[in-house]
């Protein structure tokens, strides 16, 4: 047999070591939305990252700028799309502290029952796809009938699922019908159960632990620095929550636990997010108990009386001069907006969602800027993944609740 | 004792005298416009005193008003303190010949993508930042489509065929 010959003869110290590079993204199953990190690897290690976001930018504060303000709450659907209706909610506030409009508690109240439920489908999705980067798939498609459930209920009181595109400005569409009470009820009996056996799987599930633990971690000052709000930040230590902080829709009359947690990592991200699941499902008993309360003339409350604004009952159209009128008036753009500049923020599922709203007096806004919070967080994360794994990054982009349609406004 | 807005009015008007001006308080919120060229020393002192603690960073944006020769662009911060839980709206205002404005990206990282969004629809230099470029729209742009000088398509318009989109045409 013939010897083998080597002919390369490198003298020591010639290959330089050499990193890879990795496009993760734009479209990529574990991204979760179309984002591209370009990420330089020392074998499973990210040495630096870059992240390149806009590739679903729709324009929205421009196209808001020809919109009659009912006209915009469609546009706030897709930015967060998991929790559509805390969005809408947050831009119907905006437009009633801009109008200096005053809503009734009854509406308050089915406010934050709606608030809440998108809250918990949207953390609902993102503990579970954090399960599923970690490895558990399970889990996912078992709590997905819940939120099944809780778009089941969104169906009953607008007739949409996904971008609901839910309220007017002044209160609801419609008052709820007894179906969407029936399945409230419904999911406030079965969704703890379910919900604990998510954290049964999860919560010290020895793996897990252990994949999420001391990944992903960032102090709250740095967290603070890079403008981190929701669970996020909770999760660094920060009791922050505009709930508590500038209570709306009398957020006041709750009682409830603002959950934080300590290292800021992945682990502490779902389990702050757990525990803001089983505050949420407390704050919706409370408010569904509030809203049992109204008795006769009062339970038919579901919108204030600001006919300017509030387009009256289609049937009321066809039937009503006043209500013709006023629906023609608000279609036909000839009520303005007053003139004014308003900041307004809610608590979003994952952080604070704020409006900016110019006004010059005119029909539309002249300025309408979203803050964003994923937006404003997803910078962090270059510095949360250098120097981690790369499987570990994936987890860690998770956790972070990115949320592309979000991110791209 | 919680902080109000006449403190924050009183301390700034000490600190920088009549280069703050505009002090209002729309729906209770503390705003103001400051010279361009004190923004960083305004958002600094903000940051560092003892008592008003501004340290974190809500939101930057940008509104384009044409009418308001030498003045066109007006970039806004939002800021929060959030020991005592008050926000304020501070603006300054640049020509849209020369936007200039100094970066706050060594403050608050948090500036970093806001200011460049800020850059990326309007065109606000932000003199210092480490990366400025565009964030949401393609590299390529070459003009910045949030000024007022793009408006969005006129629906009534007829020159342009867009039958099958429902506009124009016989049907109608």
């Amino acid at each position: 047999m013939q010897e083998l010959k080597q002919n390369i003869n490198l003298p020591e110290g010639s290959i330089e070591k050499q990193t890879s590079t990795l496009n993760l993204g734009p479209t990529h199953p574990a991204t979760h939305g179309v984002m591209q990190n370009i990420l330089e690897l020392d074998g499973e290690r990210i040495v630096s990252s870059e992240q390149t976001i806009g590739y679903i930018h729709r324009a929205f504060e421009k196209i808001a700028e020809r919109r009659p303000l009912y006209q915009i709450t469609p546009l706030t659907d897709r930015l967060n799309y998991c929790s559509s209706p805390i969005n809408n909610m947050g831009w119907h506030l905006t437009c009633e502290k801009l109008l200096r409009v005053k809503t009734p508690k009854r509406v308050d109240y089915l406010r934050v029952i709606i608030m809440e439920l998108a809250r918990i489908s949207d953390h609902l999705i993102c503990n579970s796809i954090v399960a599923v980067d970690a490895g558990a798939f399970t889990g996912f498609v078992y709590v997905m009938q819940y939120r099944e459930l809780i778009y089941e209920i969104y169906e009953e009181i607008c007739g949409s699922r996904l971008t609901t595109n839910i309220g007017r400005i002044g209160g609801f569409e419609r008052n709820f019908t007894a179906t969407a009470f029936t399945k409230l009820e419904k999911f406030l009996r079965e969704y703890p159960k379910v919900l604990k056996e998510f954290e049964g799987l999860c919560n010290r599930n020895r793996i897990f632990m252990d994949r999420l633990i001391n990944t992903g971690g960032i102090s709250a000052e740095r967290a603070l620095n890079y403008g981190f709000t929701g669970p996020n930040l909770r999760a660094t230590g920060v009791d922050y929550d505009v709930r508590v902080h500038t209570p709306y829709s009398s957020y006041e009359d709750f009682d409830f636990i603002v959950p934080v947690g300590k290292t800021g990592d992945n682990y502490d991200r779902f389990l702050v997010r757990g525990e803001e699941m089983w505050q949420s499902l407390s704050i919706i008993e409370q408010a569904y108990r509030k809203v049992q309360e109204f008795k006769g003339a009062d339970a038919e409350i579901f919108h204030a009386d600001i006919p300017e604004y509030y387009l009256p009952e289609k049937e009321e159209v066809y039937t009503k001069m006043e209500a013709l009128i006023w629906h023609f008036k608000i279609i036909m753009g000839e009520t303005d907006i007053p003139k004014g500049e308003v900041y307004n923020s809610v608590e979003g599922a994952n952080g604070e969602l704020g409006f900016y709203l110019v006004s010059d007096g005119g029909r539309t806004p002249y300025r309408l800027h979203f803050r964003r919070p994923c937006f404003v967080y997803y910078q962090a994360y270059s510095e949360l993944t250098k120097g981690a794994m790369l499987s570990d990054a994936i987890i860690t982009m998770s956790s972070l609740n990115l949320i592309a349609g979000e991110l791209d406004a | 004792m919680a902080l109000t807005n006449e403190q924050i009015k009183n301390k700034l008007i000490e600190k920088f005298g009549d280069t703050i001006t505009d002090f209002q308080e729309p729906y209770g919120l503390l705003s103001f416009r400051s010279a361009k060229e004190n923004n960083l020393k305004v958002l600094q002192f903000l940051y560092d005193d003892a008592t008003l603690h501004f340290q974190f960073l809500t939101d930057i944006t940008a509104v384009h008003y044409p009418e308001n020769k030498g003045n066109e662009l007006a970039v806004v911060y939002h800021l929060h303190n959030l020991i005592d839980n008050v926000r304020l709206r501070f603006t300054i205002f640049t020509s849209i010949e020369q936007p200039d404005v100094f970066t706050a990206t060594k403050l608050f990282s948090s500036a970093n993508w806001m200011e460049r969004e800020t850059y990326d629809f309007f065109g606000v230099n932000f003199v210092g930042h480490p990366n400025l470029k565009r964030i949401l729209n393609v590299e390529e742009m070459n003009y910045f489509p949030m000024r007022k000088e793009f408006p969005m398509e006129d629906q009534t318009r007829s020159d342009k065929d867009d039958e099958m989109f429902g506009r124009g045409g016989s049907i109608i």
